[in-house]
């Protein structure tokens, strides 16, 4: 048995700018068109569960007011994400860092560490935000250290840590922080919610019934201060030339160790900021499902951005679409099917990017 | 508390690790990361129930569990092999479509029971005493199977000229491709092997185990793991079987440490309060990252490493290093 190879890969540095957009979006349209051959042998009509899918995202202010609501954790991640990425630091533990965020900024009002009726709103919030990060970017020092002192697949080590994230919440969930033995936490204090368009209903009244909070700040901040960490900044340059080349870096006298860790914490720290947002913006408390695998979503965000800030924006409302939309569809692994055939389309079509493709002919024609 | 009766459970549910790790082995021999095991553990637990609980005849559900294995690992020999993609981003997303694909597909199975592989005892040795019952006494046909595969996956790999290629594609692809080994040929293989590994592990929990479908739950990270034992493993069958049987051993036993009033003579903490067994159950994942932090430091010591083209995808023409 022979595989052929009939394909010649050149390796190329000057592919056509537009070209990673016209093979991002043709990924994830190549995604949607397998998914729907899928679907439709499992039995369901793929044209009705994406029009379905469609309107449910789309299809009014509210329904796109919840699709930014689930892409502000996404947009968050895959920021964090898009920055390890570029040192190829595999942080897969954005899960866990999530997890960790939320349980801190759920202390500062179960504990609680601030008088909840005198403080103002403003500084309750930026102490849950504040305390997320920390517990986030702790959370991912641990898989950092490892990684840069002792060299441990950082992979596994960030798995495993989302698994005792989800254990350790569910112990105060179920436990010191039960709400009348409820798998959750008492509603948080009006104070400790994050301020939502439906707020301003008063003034505005197109606004009632709308969940948009401020998290989505958050996340546009935070695009702008990765994108000028990554593209402006001589850090931002370090981290690059560590993920490309890292006996070059080395060379050059930059700090391997201390980067890792550095960077593993900085998107430890987003991914915390996330599950912030989310216990204090969506569902104002403590409970035991608050993250759809926004962890790993946000991989495949960060991915599909190309690791480039601003594209992340656009992507991880996409995927707030999805979400949103597979919420309510039949089988529930369909967003999952979706997102990882999308992922495999995007790196296959990496290819086009990194060489230049020539067929090679068989020797016979070749010879006439 | 029945130490028999622990260790048996370990060796029956560390199985499924060994399945799985003995699998990834193969593959990484080969120079290929496939880290997308937990998917295709999950496709495997899926289409080994599904078609035993359709058809009636279990070891029919074992081979769709293989061939479900095995072919969505060809995805990521295709996307690595081929398009010489990034192995880390293609394995977690071959867990992505695999878990997708089991969801969607295993629809409807839950709650459903069906056929289970038969239970057996190995005549003379199940009558040595302690060693006999924990070790070949009325266990599913698996575990054996298990015991069976170690010392023959050692011996292809050390002994025999197609594992003598297996290495040296895995070490040195370049010098491996001067000497007529095709490179792409053997690293298609072993990432199918290693896919057709990981759906029988798959299926040893579904129809085996711990029978039945339980969406993504049926596997439950054991995936990862299996992933993380082969690293513990230095690459070698025999550690990695020892480490399954440790992880399952240890499983059972904070399992049945939540049972007994009374414990070592003191009162038991996680009787008394049941929100302990969240810090019990962490204790696979937390054995599991110190596993790595001490097979790291033991193979620093000996010098032993991962292949050294693990990851690294192949070109014909381009100088290796």
């Amino acid at each position: 048995m022979k595989i052929p190879y009939p394909v010649l890969l050149k390796r190329t540095e000057d592919s056509p700018k537009w070209l990673p957009v016209v093979t991002s979006v043709g990924a994830v349209l190549l995604a949607f068109i397998i998914s729907g051959v899928i679907l439709a042998v499992t039995g369901a009509d793929p044209f009705k569960v994406y029009s379905y899918l469609f309107k449910a995202s789309f299809g009014s202010w509210g329904a796109f007011s919840d699709v930014v609501v689930k892409a502000t954790p996404l947009l968050l991640i895959g920021l964090g994400c898009s920055l390890a990425f570029r040192m190829r630091l595999w942080n897969i533990g954005a899960e866990g860092q999530f997890f960790v965020g939320a349980f801190m900024a759920s202390a500062v009002v179960m504990v609680p560490l601030v008088n909840l009726d005198t403080t103002p709103r403003w500084a309750i919030i930026s102490l849950m935000a504040a305390l997320g990060m920390l517990g986030g970017s702790l959370y991912a020092f641990i898989a950092g250290f490892l990684k840069a002192k002792l060299n441990i697949n950082e992979i596994i080590i960030t798995l495993m840590l989302n698994y005792i994230a989800v254990l350790w919440n569910n112990y105060w969930i179920f436990g010191k922080w039960s709400e009348s033995g409820f798998q959750m936490t008492k509603t948080f204090p009006k104070s400790a919610w994050l301020p939502r368009l439906a707020d301003y209903a008063k003034q505005v009244p197109a606004f009632s019934g709308m969940t948009l909070h401020l998290g989505i700040l958050f996340g546009l901040i935070a695009a702008v201060i990765v994108y000028l960490i990554i593209y402006r900044s001589k850090w931002g340059y370090k981290i690059t030339l560590i993920g490309d080349n890292p006996r070059a870096a080395r060379y050059a006298g930059i700090n391997i160790t201390a980067n890792t860790i550095l960077v593993f914490m900085v998107s430890g720290a987003l991914a915390g900021l996330a599950g912030m947002t989310e216990v204090s913006g969506v569902v104002h408390r403590l409970q035991e499902r608050i993250s759809t695998s926004y962890g790993f979503s946000g991989v495949i965000v960060a991915w599909l951005a190309k690791l480039n800030p601003f594209a992340v924006i656009v992507v991880s409302i996409l995927f707030g679409a999805l979400l949103v939309a597979s919420r309510e569809i039949q089988p529930s692994g369909i967003s999952f099917l979706i997102q990882g055939i999308t992922l495999f389309l995007v790196i296959s079509s990496d290819v086009f990017l990194k060489y230049e493709i020539k067929w090679v002919r068989p020797a016979q024609e070749t010879a006439q | 508390m029945n130490w028999i009766e622990i260790f048996r459970s370990g060796i029956s549910t560390g199985t499924v690790l060994l399945i799985a790790a003995i699998g990834e082995i193969l593959t990484e021999r080969a120079g290929i990361q496939n880290l997308g095991v937990e998917g295709m553990m999950l496709v495997g637990a899926m289409a080994g129930f599904k078609v035993a609980f359709s058809t009636g005849n279990v070891w029919l559900g074992l081979l769709a569990a293989i061939a479900a294995g095995g072919l969505l690992s060809l995805a990521h020999a295709l996307v690595t092999i081929h398009f010489q993609a990034d192995q880390t981003v293609s394995g977690l997303s071959l867990t992505f479509l695999g878990t997708g694909l089991a969801l969607v597909l295993g629809d409807g199975l839950t709650g459903q029971t069906g056929p289970v592989i038969p239970r057996a005892s190995i005549p003379l040795l199940s009558q040595i005493p302690y060693l006999g019952q924990i070790a070949f006494a009325d266990h599913n046909l698996l575990v054996y199977f298990g015991y069976l595969l170690l010392p023959i996956v050692t011996y292809f790999i050390n002994k025999t000229r197609p594992g003598l290629h297996l290495r040296a594609v895995g070490e040195n692809p370049a010098a491996a491709d001067t000497l007529g080994v095709n490179i792409y040929r053997t690293r298609y293989l072993y990432t199918f092997i290693g896919g057709c590994f990981a759906g029988l592990a798959g299926a040893a929990i579904s129809v085996a185990i711990a029978p039945g479908w339980y969406s993504n739950l049926t596997v439950n990270g054991q995936g990862w793991i299996a992933v993380a034992l082969v690293i513990f493993a230095h690459w070698n069958p025999w550690r990695a079987a020892l480490g399954g049987y440790l992880f399952g051993i240890l499983r059972r036993f904070t399992l049945d440490l939540q049972g007994p009033r009374i414990l070592f003579g003191l009162a038991n903490p996680f009787f008394y309060n049941t929100n302990l067994v969240f810090f019990l159950q962490m204790t696979p994942y937390i054995l599991t990252i110190i596993a790595l932090i001490w097979g790291s430091s033991a193979a620093r010591k000996k010098r032993i490493g991962a292949p050294a083209a693990l990851g690294t995808p192949y070109q014909r023409g381009e100088r290796g290093l």
